[in-house]
């Protein structure tokens, strides 16, 4: 054994993948877990903590799977994380964990997010639960939204003893894990609806079909139903296009829209209710990891797929292992290219689009380079679908029916980082609604913040 | 669950039901819309609200049967249950809105189209409600596809019931009853249309005209309905707008009717072949041409 690297994950054959929507990642079985747990040098000063958004004690864990004891590793991480089985598989962490591990200054770092992902299905198929609390508190919080960040506050605060009703405005909980994410990356049955059982176990109530700023209000909630604190983790709102002409043509989705469908409504199925654009040729414009999702949601529907990026490689937002993932599976990377018009049959039906060439110039503000236009090198694609995966902006639904709510210059809502406070006594945010679109695991340590300054604000009440 | 207190047939494949839904009756105002879905595999199907009850917590339903996901929701009977009932969604009629002294001394016209009678329905009862008798035109294709005349009659200024084979009524669209009631030197501040895509597209070329402001209210393609996907866009005044989150009411002269229209047909393919395999069940297995 090399301990410079990873033991290696197994993966589903890419060839094959590429045409079904079962899970990509195969995950470690435990000799693999312990082997590559063994790789840990449990540092003092762990580094990997620091890197974590929830701040688990990662070496304390790893250092269970070493020992083989599953459990206590499981027990270990629910102190920090409500959806481990989530987080192993969709964090960054690369950038996080991963990225600050002294293992991987050398060598590879400690594979963390597959031995978190590994303890917490065993975890599931084990049907060990995460422990709720000992004692009530007698005090109601509302939590908007069931993404990452609401069920990990929900989670949070039920395991303090409050009693946690959460909102949501879909038919199903899970937020972004059950619309967004797609099943070959995050099973929604097995993975998604276990840990939102996990979160229900606590004590946590789930009422979907409310849309919070229609069917009631923040401020109804508290002065009517009785809620003491309200968390807003109402997620990110309102795609972006690029106004460019002929964005309104029949076959032109954004990447929301399109993963919905098949995430949400199972389009991906023949036999949903929900129909869902079968391109032949689908061109998505973006590079984060959403336009990743989309594109290969797009290949597995038996699409030829373009990513269409106006910047390079390097600048790609979307996780590595994404990007990896997507070229193995045949998705074809258009680069420093950016579309100018879209064009269309007579009956409206995209049959093109019209694109420019780029360089990269000076870096602008973000400090990434500025892509330019190449002049002259204006050039048409040929594709049937457009998907366009460049973002969203702030759903006003909350921020304009609850009194004393402020938000910022981009409407996002104004919260203390710290922990969740907004402008409004008694009600916090966090995640996208705050931030603007982000991470699952920012999320989720925005929501743990918040379940802090809420349980603070109550105690002193 | 959403239970289904009263159904009633209103017409040929068009339904009235009350259902159960506290929440959204508590809530709703006239010019909203609520999203549906009958079962655990359902789609969401958006649809107008015709009437609510806040003390009974009731929300009443019309639908035309259109597709299969309509088709089987009109099975459903009085006891059974929608699985999901979300709303109210969109934003109120702006008469809602309005001070109510000037309302008073507006005079409005509403045009109601075939199912658009159901949505015109709670606006002009709000309007009667608060000392407002606004005019009505409904049209219908012919005498047994209209709906809810006698509510109507009930809430209404004067009521114009316009079929377009003469079966009913006066005879033709609703764009001639606008014209004749015109002519007859009827002067109204505002007209509220809703119905097919093509009536409000008609009604609006002719209001322009006239120099009558119109409003309509539009149901395009949905899913979610609460501003995530964006498959609701409409382009109003050159700016892309979502019907479920901006609207569904617009300035009728500024909306792009034709797009709009282009775009209601994105999954006709789709939902004929729904449709065929729900008709025809298993001995349906393509090579028909129409699949």
């Amino acid at each position: 054994m090399d301990v410079l690297k990873k033991v290696p994950v197994r993966e589903q054959d890419a060839k094959k993948r590429a045409t079904n929507f079962e899970e990509v990642c195969l995950g470690y079985n435990k000799e693999e877990a312990m082997e590559e747990a063994a790789r840990c040098i449990n540092c003092k000063n762990a580094q990997c903590i620091k890197g974590c958004p929830v701040a688990i004690n990662i070496p304390g864990f790893i250092e269970q799977v070493k020992n083989g004891d599953v459990e206590a590793a499981y027990q270990v991480i629910s102190e920090s994380s409500a959806l481990p089985a989530v987080c192993g598989r969709v964090c960054p962490q690369e950038s996080q964990c991963e990225g600050k591990c002294i293992r991987g200054i050398k060598g590879e770092p400690i594979s963390i997010g597959k031995l978190e992902r590994f303890v917490a299905d065993w975890a599931r198929e084990n049907e060990i639960k995460p422990e709720g609390a000992k004692e009530k508190k007698g005090k109601k919080v509302a939590v908007i939204g069931s993404g990452p960040a609401g069920l990990t506050c929900a989670g949070d605060l039920a395991k303090m003893g409050y009693d946690v009703t959460i909102f949501e405005a879909l038919h199903e909980p899970g937020g972004v894990l059950v619309y967004g994410i797609p099943e070959f990356r995050l099973p929604k049955v097995d993975v998604v609806a276990k840990e939102i059982e996990n979160v229900k176990s606590l004590g946590v109530k789930i009422e979907t079909n409310v849309v919070i700023g229609k069917s009631t209000t923040i401020d109804e909630l508290m002065d009517e139903e009785g809620f003491a604190a309200v968390f807003i983790g109402s997620g990110a709102g309102l795609p972006k296009f690029m106004g460019i002409p002929g964005e309104n043509a029949n076959g032109v989705f954004s990447a929301n829209e399109y993963l919905t469908r098949s995430n949400l409504m199972k389009a991906f199925d023949e036999s949903s209710n929900t129909p869902i654009m079968r391109g032949k040729k689908v061109a998505v414009v973006g590079g984060g990891n959403v336009a990743m999702d989309a594109a290969r949601t797009a290949l597995r529907l038996g699409a030829e797929v373009h990513i269409v990026y106006r910047r390079s490689e390097e600048e790609l937002p979307a996780r590595v292992e994404e990007v990896h993932h997507a070229k193995e599976e045949g998705i074809i990377f258009d680069l420093l290219t950016n579309p100018t018009e879209i064009l269309s049959d007579e009956k409206g039906w995209v049959t093109g689009m019209k694109c420019i060439r780029m360089e990269l110039g000076a870096p602008d503000e973000s400090g990434r380079r500025r892509p330019v236009e190449i002049p002259d090198s204006e050039f048409t694609m040929e594709v049937d679908t457009v998907i366009m995966s460049l973002g969203t902006s702030p759903n006003p639904l909350i921020s304009s029916t609850t009194q004393g709510l402020d938000t910022n210059k981009w409407k996002c809502i104004v919260a203390d980082e710290a922990n969740g406070k907004t402008t409004k006594e008694g009600v916090y945010a966090g995640g996208d609604a705050v931030t603007g679109a982000a991470t699952v695991i920012l999320a989720m340590g925005a929501g743990k913040a918040a379940a802090k300054g809420i349980d603070e604000y109550l105690s002193g009440k | 669950m959403y239970k289904i207190l009263k159904k009633k047939e209103l017409a040929a494949n068009i339904y009235l039901m009350d259902v159960e839904a506290k929440r959204v009756a508590k809530s709703c105002q006239p010019g909203q819309f609520v999203i549906v879905r009958m079962d655990e595999e359902g789609e969401r199907i958006p649809l107008t609200i015709c009437d609510y009850d806040r003390s009974a917590g009731t929300v009443t339903i019309v639908f035309q049967t259109v597709g299969a996901g309509t088709k089987m929701m009109a099975q459903l009977n009085e006891g059974d249950a929608f699985h999901d009932f979300v709303g109210p969604l969109g934003c109120a009629s702006e008469l809602v809105n309005e001070d109510k002294e000037s309302l008073k001394s507006k005079k409005i016209l509403f045009v109601a189209g075939g199912v658009g009678a159901a949505p015109v329905y709670p606006q002009v009862k709000w309007l009667h409600e608060n000392g407002v008798d606004a005019d009505v035109i409904v049209g219908s294709k012919t005498k047994d596809l209209l709906i809810l005349e006698k509510e109507m009659e009930a809430v209404a200024g004067n009521l114009y019931v316009t079929t377009d084979d003469g079966s009913y009524g006066r005879s033709g669209m609703v764009t001639q009853t606008i014209k004749d009631l015109v002519a007859e030197g009827k002067q109204y501040d505002v007209c509220i249309a809703i119905g097919p895509m093509i009536m409000m597209k008609f009604v609006c070329v002719l209001t322009k005209e006239l120099g009558l402001p119109t409003i309509v209210s539009l149901n395009p393609i949905m899913v979610d309905g609460t501003g995530m996907c964006g498959a609701c866009r409409v382009t109003v005044d050159g700016k892309v707008k979502f019907a479920c989150v901006d609207g569904p009411e617009f300035d009728g002269h500024a909306v792009n009717f034709d797009e709009a229209m282009r775009r209601q047909q994105m999954y006709k393919t789709q939902e004929g072949r729904a449709m065929l395999a729900l008709e025809e069940g298993d001995s349906h297995h393509g090579g028909c041409g129409n699949c």
